[in-house]
């Protein structure tokens, strides 16, 4: 079967998407969802086990407490509350309380990412936001999961919320009053708190509230600024001790009258690292301090309870037990015991039934295999003797027994409640090996298939030949298939974990299955082939040693270096340096090389170049090489562009060497315009002052400069009636600008971006470098196709982060998916937000293939130099397969050698990428850093798909006609 | 002939060397509380300070390409004038590439004007030693195949090579490991 490379590539990229999405699909494992999370309300909470039917306790246990106040400080770790070195020192009615009071503390840990936002989530749904929500809860910001908070407002609370905004973003209409308080300047430590405090007298005074939220932001804000060990943190410390002794007596001064007791929480939502900051996974910024106070937790004097370890996602499950509300569905929580340990014990394991019953029902819809699991069975177990100390109670009988198997049967919970917890969490937390496995090999048989082809596929023909149906191969095919169908049975029924390539129907799989069977085939035929035309190479040692120019050193030591990159979090999260660097240095390279010719031209016209005019003539296009143009020296460029540089005189020549340097202005003028990455990403930008209300006047005419000089730009290519048509397009764009921006409402509305208005000059200044470079780069220098696919790629890859992007989820800006749309629609917003995200990566593929075509129709001298076999990428190979190629060759084989190199440059890092992350995937950032990174690089490969697709179809109507 | 050049050749380098040794432990002497990483702003100048001096002295003692036949005392003032206007030249064209690669344009003016002058210093005064105000000649020697003596070949050499060492200096800068030499233009200077 023939097939031209540029198919070839389509096909192969295409494959490679689908190994990617399996990884990804592996790598990321699903979020357990409880099914009936809307309908928590149609559901009866289950009734209590018994053995007979006289059970009357079917209904929700009543709440525990009357009132909650949760008291939640940003960034509360473990020690200071509990170490003695800030704890006791600063917080010393907290240390009274939690070592003589009527308390019980914990030392709760945080799951990753230990950032405010999933921490919240976490404590009111109890379950663990897994890195996948983030992106499928871009769009809308309040939560829709089963969460206490919604619970406690459909059970008639009135929730009163004080402190971080972000739970008014999480819980909107959730609050009968509140008072949001932005986190946004870190440097203010007082006045966010005072926010807060300042309600405090009045609320506590008044009675009509149930929930009381408060959120400290100054605490973290300390850390942020001067870290832990600043003096700083002692008196915040000391003024949250003062603030929780106001809230404790007030409560206590309430319930001498009410008779029922309150319950004050004291807790942190995620840690702060030696540094001050978190988001990481280090102990201190995983470990919080969780307190509950109660005049219910009474206790005897000389008992001393120490913090236990437990999970933050239990405080849910807590909550809502205390609140006699529902567990939330998606809890993974289980109950913090002491906190029932005063009631009854009928009651007691009342609560412990309920929390088992949610966790069973949650490990049931979201684990197939669910009856195998030890803390199932636990549970089913102790619903049986559940129920029989229910018949022995309810027959009333006041034994030793009943204490006795009363005792057991909690026991009994506590472990399947712990085994039940610890499955499902491990659920979340585990890699499902075997699907990312079959994924790698995917991508990388699609990868060395690729490299494998490539000489074949970049030479003149650009075809090439995929010898799939040969009786040999037939044979290798079933027998690769049925070894691994075979070990797909063994694994799948084996394993005992879930797993996400298992749970596909037989026919998919095996589908899988023979397209990796196909493509293994492929990969040895190839194999052969290159094995054969090195024997053959050997055979004929005249052929002269290629010499690779600088560019291509570079280009290819480049790209290898960005891939070895990759290996670092910290130049995975300042990617955008890479590729800054990368591409500053590709021009000046190029301006050497320009000013090479250029000056050098002059010098050695004399010379003669008779011996290269006769390369030019004559058949053999192996003395293309360029070590001819080593050897014979410079005046073979010349000859080989006399239409070029010789008849540049005056002004053009001037253009010509000014052109890389106002490439690189370009670029360090886009550099300052969108400060991206980790480490600098506070500077301040020219974004930022553009977009920034005061100077609204300045951004008005950039943007109109902008659009004129984009259709001054772009005009010149287009008929007059496209040209009317993209006039009007661009002052409707202008409108839009000034009808949601400039002129109607200010540019930020719910303090989200709309746009990035200020993202206009990078459009400009993208289509201001492709001109220059098509004009007096390209054109003079001859590139071959390769190179200029590469180049094109770095540029591209740049202009993506030029553009505002960064390897990290939060830049994403969502807001394109909003353009047009009156309500949210998943299809087009996702397309328009992914089109807008990888606007420069597609800008400047369609402008290779714009450049392209123009340039293989203008004639065959800029064909010969297009389809010159002495591409970057065939340097190595062989010459027999450019010996045999046709010199004329057809009119889209730049195209499909450009498609091919996309393809490989892009396919490269992404596999490298992938087995990367499978062997960091214990690291320290693999949540934070790398996995953004690869939800990035999958989207990328997404897109290039797309892009080789469109290569294709353009290539195969250039051929038609 | 060629290994009394080799000979010399390897003296001039070690000299090198060993001035910028010298400009390490020396100050220590003089200035309190000097130290590379913290002062380094006084290292990049007296390093900088040091190596021409001592590229000037190798030039006047060895005179490798002992051409310049009329000494008139005008030409070679011109000429050294000449020299100086090319090295500043240079320093000013490496600042202007920092800030294209992404030096901050308005802080930080101090060290990156500093840096520019060593890495002249270490380019464009040997070039400027041994050949002269003479774009042709650079040309020559900077272009492939146009060296002629043993001494262009190391003066390409050494060149290319600080470019690249600088190009490749800049690769630690992303990393956050946070260390005190990883502030700008020091990892580039090694």
């Amino acid at each position: 079967m023939r097939l031209g490379s540029g198919t070839f590539a389509a096909c192969c990229v295409v494959i490679q998407v689908l190994g990617v999405a399996l990884f990804l699909r592996g790598f990321f494992p699903a979020p357990i969802r409880s099914s009936s999370r809307t309908e928590h309300q149609a559901e009866p909470p289950a009734p209590e086990p018994s053995a007979g039917d006289r059970s009357n306790w079917t209904k929700l246990p009543p709440p525990l407490f009357r009132k909650v106040v949760i008291m939640l400080i940003d960034g509360l770790r473990d020690d200071f509350v509990f170490g003695c070195v800030w704890g006791v020192k600063f917080m010393p009615y907290t240390t009274y309380l939690v070592e003589k009071g009527a308390s019980h503390s914990f030392v709760a840990e945080a799951k990753l990412p230990t950032v405010t936002m999933p921490r919240i989530k976490a404590m009111m749904t109890g379950s663990l936001p897994g890195f996948i929500d983030v992106v499928r809860n871009l769009n809308s910001p309040a939560l829709v999961e089963d969460n206490v908070i919604t619970q406690a407002k459909a059970a008639g609370k009135r929730i009163i919320f004080y402190g971080d905004e972000t739970w008014v973003k999480l819980f909107p209409k959730h609050f009968v009053e509140y008072d949001g308080t932005t986190s946004f300047f870190v440097s203010d430590y007082t006045e966010v708190d005072n926010n807060v405090t300042r309600h405090l007298d009045k609320v506590l005074k008044r009675g009509d509230w149930d929930v009381l939220i408060l959120h400290y932001l100054g605490l973290d804000h300390i850390g942020h600024v001067s870290g832990p060990s600043s003096p700083l943190i002692g008196h915040k410390l000391r003024e949250m001790d003062s603030v929780l002794m106001k809230i404790h007596t007030s409560l206590l001064s309430e319930e001498r009258d009410t008779l029922v007791p309150n319950l004050l929480v004291l807790c942190g939502d995620h840690g702060m690292s030696e540094a001050g900051g978190h988001g990481a996974s280090s102990m201190e910024e995983l470990n919080t301090a969780l307190i509950l106070i109660s005049s219910a937790f009474e206790r005897k004097p000389g008992d001393i309870r120490r913090p236990k370890h437990v999970q933050q996602t239990d405080l849910a499950a807590t909550l809502a037990i205390g609140l006699g509300l529902p567990i939330p569905g998606n809890s993974v929580g289980s109950l913090l015991f002491p906190t029932v340990e005063g009631r009854p014990v009928r009651e007691q394991l009342r609560f412990l039934h309920l929390n088992a019953v949610q966790l069973s029902k949650l490990l049931q819809e979201n684990v197939p295999s669910y009856t195998k699991e030890p803390g199932f069975e636990q549970f089913k177990m102790s619903e049986r003797l559940h129920g029989n100390w229910i018949r022995l109670y309810l027959e009333e009988n006041n034994s030793e027994v009943l204490f006795n198997l009363g005792a057991k049967v909690r026991r009994q919970y506590l472990e399947a409640l712990r085994t039940l917890s610890l499955s499902l969490s491990r659920q979340v937390a585990q890699y499902d090996i075997y699907s990312m496995l079959v994924g790698t090999v995917m991508v990388l048989e699609v990868l060395v298939l690729l490299l494998l082809s490539m000489p074949q596929a970049l030479s003149n023909k650009a075809e090439l030949e995929v010898p799939l149906w040969s009786p040999v191969f037939s044979l290798l095919f079933y027998l690769v298939f049925l070894v691994l169908s075979a070990l797909h049975v063994i694994v799948c029924t084996s394993a005992e974990s879930s797993c996400y390539f298992c749970g596909l129907s037989w026919l998919t799989a095996g589908g899988v299955m023979a397209l990796i069977s196909a493509l293994l085939c492929a990969v040895v035929s190839a194999l052969a082939k290159v094995f054969a035309d090195g024997r053959l190479l050997r055979k004929n040692p005249a052929h002269p040693k290629a010499r690779w120019s600088e560019l291509d050193v570079l280009i290819l030591l480049g790209t290898l270096g960005h891939v070895l990159s990759l290996g670092a979090s910290s130049f995975i999260e300042e990617e955008h340096q890479t590729w800054y660097f990368l591409v500053n240095t590709l021009c000046l390279a190029l301006c050497h090389e320009l000013y090479k010719n250029c000056f050098l031209s002059d010098d050695c016209e004399p010379q003669p170049c008779s011996h290269v005019e006769q390369g030019l003539v004559s058949s053999e296009p192996a003395l293309w090489d360029r070590n001819i143009h080593c050897n014979v020296s410079k005046p073979h460029r010349v000859s080989k562009s006399p239409t070029s540089l010789d008849t540049l005189r005056g002004y053009e020549k001037w253009m010509v060497l000014a052109s890389p340097w106002v490439i690189l202005t370009c670029c360090r003028l886009l550099r300052s315009l969108n400060q991206t990455g980790v480490q600098w990403a506070h500077r301040p930008d020219l974004g930022h002052w553009l977009t920034s209300s005061d100077h609204k006047a300045e951004l008005s005419v950039l943007a109109a400069l902008s659009l004129f000089v984009i259709f001054v730009l772009v005009q010149r290519r287009c008929s007059l009636t496209s040209k009317v048509a993209m006039a009007l397009g661009l002052l409707g764009v202008y409108c839009y600008r000034a009808a949601i921006g400039n002129v109607l409402f200010p540019w930020q509305r719910d303090s989200k971006d709309i746009s990035k208005p200020h993202n206009l000059p990078v459009l400009v200044l993208s289509l201001l470098i492709q001109t220059l470079m098509t004009k007096f780069i390209w054109k003079p220098l001859r590139h071959d196709a390769a190179e200029i696919t590469i180049m094109h790629y770095w540029f591209g890859q740049a202009f993506f982060y030029f553009q505002g992007n960064s390897n990290n989820i939060a830049t994403v800006d969502v807001s394109a998916g909003f353009v047009g749309l009156d309500t949210y629609m998943e299809v087009p917003a996702a397309f328009l937000t992914a089109f807008a995200t990888f606007a420069g990566p597609v800008l400047w593929a369609s402008h290779l293939v714009s450049f392209l075509s123009s340039e293989t129709r203008r004639g065959p001298a800029a064909k010969r130099s297009l389809h010159r076999p002495e591409g970057l990428l065939t340097r190595w190979p062989c010459p027999v397969l450019s010996q045999e190629a046709p010199s004329g060759s057809t009119c889209g084989s730049a195209l499909s050698h450009a498609c091919f190199c996309y393809a490989l440059t892009c396919s490269f890092p992404v596999s490298a990428y992938i087995i990367l992350v499978t062997s960091l995937r214990h690291h320290l950032f693999i949540w934070s850093v790398f996995s953004p990174k690869l939800l990035y690089e999958g989207m990328h490969v997404l897109i290039t798909a797309a892009i080789c697709v469109f290569f294709t179809a353009m290539d195969q109507t250039n051929t038609k006609s | 002939m060629k290994d009394t050049d080799i000979k010399r050749l390897l003296y001039t380098h070690l000299l090198c060397i060993f001035s910028i040794i010298l400009s390490i432990f020396i100050p220590s002497f003089f200035l309190e509380n000097f130290s590379i990483l913290e002062t380094h702003l006084t290292w990049l100048c007296i390093c900088s300070v040091f190596v021409t001096a001592v590229n000037l002295v190798l030039y006047l003692v060895v005179k490798p390409n002992a051409s310049s036949k009329r000494s008139s005392l005008s030409y070679k003032v011109v000429r050294f004038l000449k020299c100086c206007i090319y090295f500043l030249m240079s320093c000013f064209f490496f600042h202007v590439i920092f800030v294209l690669y992404g030096a901050p344009l308005i802080e930080l003016v101090l060290e990156t004007f500093l840096f520019a002058v060593t890495l002249s210093t270490f380019t464009t005064v040997p070039c400027l030693c041994l050949l002269g105000p003479n774009i042709k000649a650079w040309l020559r020697v900077f272009s492939r195949n146009g060296v002629t003596s043993i001494w262009e070949n190391s003066l390409q050499i050494t060149t290319i090579s600080s470019f690249i060492g600088t190009w490749l200096g800049a690769f630690p800068i992303p990393l956050d490991w946070e260390r005190p030499w990883q502030v700008w233009p020091i990892s580039c200077t090694l």
